[in-house]
């Protein structure tokens, strides 16, 4: 069995090309059991691979063949197991089956059904990949991969041409961070001689000293691809433009795997990161800040999926505060709680948009409580677990996230409060989200009801959002385990009570209406700040004037090409002569004749003046 | 040597004096035939030029070099009559500023 773990993707690979292929000339329904079986397979080999590696938890690695051999420089097609790529390996085949059966019912109107499969396969395909790499040029692979699907699957209505803007910008922004990343890697091999990531950190530990200088940069380098591809800040820009793609894509790319494949990275490497305490605090950084951020912007959105497009980037934050502070473990289990909880919700929000005529807008539904009964209580769950209500699956991971920054030392306890104001606007923005989309009047009334496809994977997810919490994920001989003490227990309470204190308040705020904000919110300040949270904190308008704009400018003035001016006045001078020196040609042989003479007697003329002895 | 003796600048200012009527000729006519005629009288000039110097210095080359552009001038006639005929053909008129076509 461990031999064939390249089955994994390979088949959704295969299936892939076969759509692509073939995909015009299927019937609907193959092209349906084609797309979902093969994820399907995939997910039942993972299980087996799983059980056979629980049974025997020793890490195994499976080489096909070397990919290229340049001197000493030699990757392989490889792949590396142990608990944590089982754990990612599992998420992504097993919440992607269920939004690959919630896809055939989302997308079964639409007109290029073998193109959204075959592209949702890739993805699939190259996440494994990502995953499973052995060395980081493999993993690279799959990191630009998914990469592309996700361009192709934000740009899948392209008819629109601002998807394509969309999907253009998560690219870009994205590249940002991948080129940073390759320079990362051509550091490390530089130093290291060796791309495979075990043998790498076994050599690094060997060449460096903790706080290394070398270190410190090939650290920060990763960092930068992890927060292109996590969007995080200042590189988060993307995330929100790309909820312009099918919302089963959203749920599947932009919540539950490709954005958390840079928490996969720095987990993945996390050998190196221990050498470079300043990057991980860094990485804290970056993620405390990119939470609070996103935990405002969300919190003024009225797009559904806006909101859930920033809670990720909110929640994906909380994931990387866990790997600054060491929290390894924390991490991955934040990592696995979300996939499910987001991607419940996701899909719960594409429930909603598919009955309800692609209504986004949050303040046009309303009353759905009783209308859509289902969809209703995947939100109420998926959300509880987002603002980690106690006993939820997010609880569980946000908790161990928070305690183990309390315990940091240094700015431990301020990372902790910060934490725990970014768990409150949670609980705010989530419940808002629930009280006026499910409570109050109705204002669009749905069509229809979800269908089994639509309700299996939300009962699944719904599952799996309130049990997650007690799963034990395998990677207690993947990570160093953390100091086992405990902090004070009111550290604890208050983590525990924060969020229900932010339920109450949406509750009063947005359901009963007795917690009045009005007055606050149509103050001058209120309003300024609302439109300033509203835009992001004015990022995209930033980047706007700091990059795109002179990016153009410089591209208009080189369109006329400035350089070509200098021969442009040569052929101008030329052909200026060419003119004058035309209108002699008269075709007159009068004209000729008589300016002939003319000249003739000036020269003879001019000839005699000079010298006058000829005569 | 017999006979009359004309001195060779006379005979010199009466070649130039043909060259500058036959060159004004070709200046000033439109006319395709007097445009012939007036080359033809240029032509003469020299020759008389020519042979004017050849019987000055006692040489027979001058002679020779007026059979020459004799000859090239009978030749001439022939090739222009020629053209004259076609262009008359052609544009229905003698007058050369009308038989232009360049757009220079």
């Amino acid at each position: 069995m461990r031999e064939l773990i390249w089955l994994i993707p390979l088949i959704p690979l295969l299936s892939s090309v076969i759509l692509m292929l073939a995909g015009s000339r299927l019937p609907r329904l193959m092209i349906g059991i084609t797309g979902v079986g093969s994820v399907g397979l995939a997910a039942l080999l993972t299980l087996t691979t799983g059980l056979n590696f629980m049974a025997n938890p020793e890490p195994f690695q499976v080489t096909l063949w070397t990919w290229m051999q340049v001197g000493s420089f030699a990757p392989g097609v490889a792949f590396y197991f142990d608990g944590l790529t089982l754990v990612m390996m599992s998420v992504i085949t097993g919440v992607g089956f269920l939004i690959h059966l919630f896809s055939t019912e989302f997308m079964e109107r639409d007109e290029s059904y073998a193109r959204y499969f075959a592209y949702l396969n890739m993805f699939v395909a190259a996440m494994l990949v990502l995953v499973m790499a052995d060395n980081l040029l493999l993993l690279y692979l799959g990191w630009e991969g998914v990469g592309v699907c996700s361009y192709l699957l934000v740009g899948f209505w392209y008819q629109n041409s601002a998807n394509g803007q969309a999907a253009r910008k998560a690219f870009i922004v994205t590249r940002i961070g991948d080129t940073a990343m390759a320079l990362g890697l051509f550091l490390l091999f530089t130093e290291l001689g060796t791309l495979d990531i075990q043998a790498m950190v076994g050599i690094a530990n060997e060449t460096w000293q903790v706080g290394d200088n070398v270190a410190l940069i090939a650290c920060l380098l990763l960092l930068a691809g992890a927060v292109g591809k996590s969007a995080q800040l200042p590189l988060h820009t993307w995330l929100p433009d790309a909820m312009a793609g099918p919302t089963p894509v959203s749920a599947l790319i932009h919540a539950a795997t490709m954005v958390t494949a840079g928490v996969y990275l720095i987990a993945r490497t996390h050998g190196l990161f221990l050498l470079a305490p300043e990057a991980m605090m860094a990485v804290a950084i970056i993620g405390i800040a990119t939470t609070l951020m996103a935990a405002f912007t969300a919190l003024m959105q009225s797009d559904i999926k806006r909101i859930l497009a920033y809670s990720t980037i909110s929640q994906i934050g909380y994931m990387f505060l866990a790997l600054g502070v060491g929290a390894w473990t924390a991490g991955i289990f934040h990592l696995m709680t979300h996939a499910f909880f987001k991607a419940l919700l996701f899909l719960g929000s594409g429930a909603i948009i598919h009955c309800l005529h692609h209504e986004h807008n949050i303040f046009k539904m309303g009353g759905l409580r009783t209308r859509m009964p289902v969809t209703f209580w995947s939100f109420m769950i998926g959300s509880a677990a987002l603002a980690a209500l106690p006993m939820t699956s997010g609880f569980f991971s946000k908790d161990q996230i928070l305690l183990q920054a309390y315990q940091m030392p240094g700015m431990g306890p301020w990372l902790w409060l910060a934490g725990l104001l970014g768990a409150l606007l949670t609980a705010i923005y989530s419940f808002r989200l629930v009280f006026v989309v499910f409570f109050g009047a109705a204002k669009t009334e749905p069509d229809k009801d979800t269908g089994w496809r639509m309700a299996v994977p939300l009962t699944v997810l719904c599952g799996l959002s309130l049990i997650g919490g007690y799963f034990i994920i395998p990677v207690q001989d993947v990570f160093l385990a953390g100091s086992g003490d405990h902090p004070a227990h009111w550290v604890e309470y208050v983590s525990i009570a924060v969020p229900l204190v932010g339920v109450l308040l949406a509750y009063l705020i947005f359901h009963t209406g007795q917690l009045k904000v009005d007055g606050v919110v149509n103050s001058k300040v209120g309003q300024t700040l609302r439109q300033f949270w509203l835009s992001g904190w004015g990022i995209d308008w930033l980047y706007d004037r700091l990059f795109v704009r002179p990016y153009y400018a410089i591209s208009g003035m080189l369109k006329s090409e400035p350089v070509d001016a200098v021969y442009g006045l040569i052929v101008a001078i030329n052909q200026t002569f060419n003119h004058w020196l035309s209108r002699a040609q008269t075709g007159r042989m009068r004209w000729y004749i008589v300016s002939m003479v003319f000249g003739l007697v000036v020269l003879l003329t001019l000839a005699l003046q000079i010298s006058p002895e000829v005569l | 040597m017999d006979g009359l003796n004309i001195p060779l600048n006379h005979i010199l200012l009466v070649s130039s004096l043909l060259f500058a009527i036959g060159m004004m000729g070709l200046m000033i006519r439109r006319n395709i035939i007097f445009i012939l005629m007036s080359l033809e009288v240029m032509l003469n000039s020299a020759a008389l030029a020519f042979v004017a110097a050849g019987a000055h210095w006692g040489q027979p080359d001058g002679q020779i070099v007026f059979m020459l552009i004799l000859t090239v001038a009978a030749a001439e006639v022939a090739v222009g009559l020629g053209l004259v005929l076609q262009v008359q053909k052609r544009f229905k008129t003698l007058d050369m500023d009308h038989a232009n076509r360049m757009r220079g």
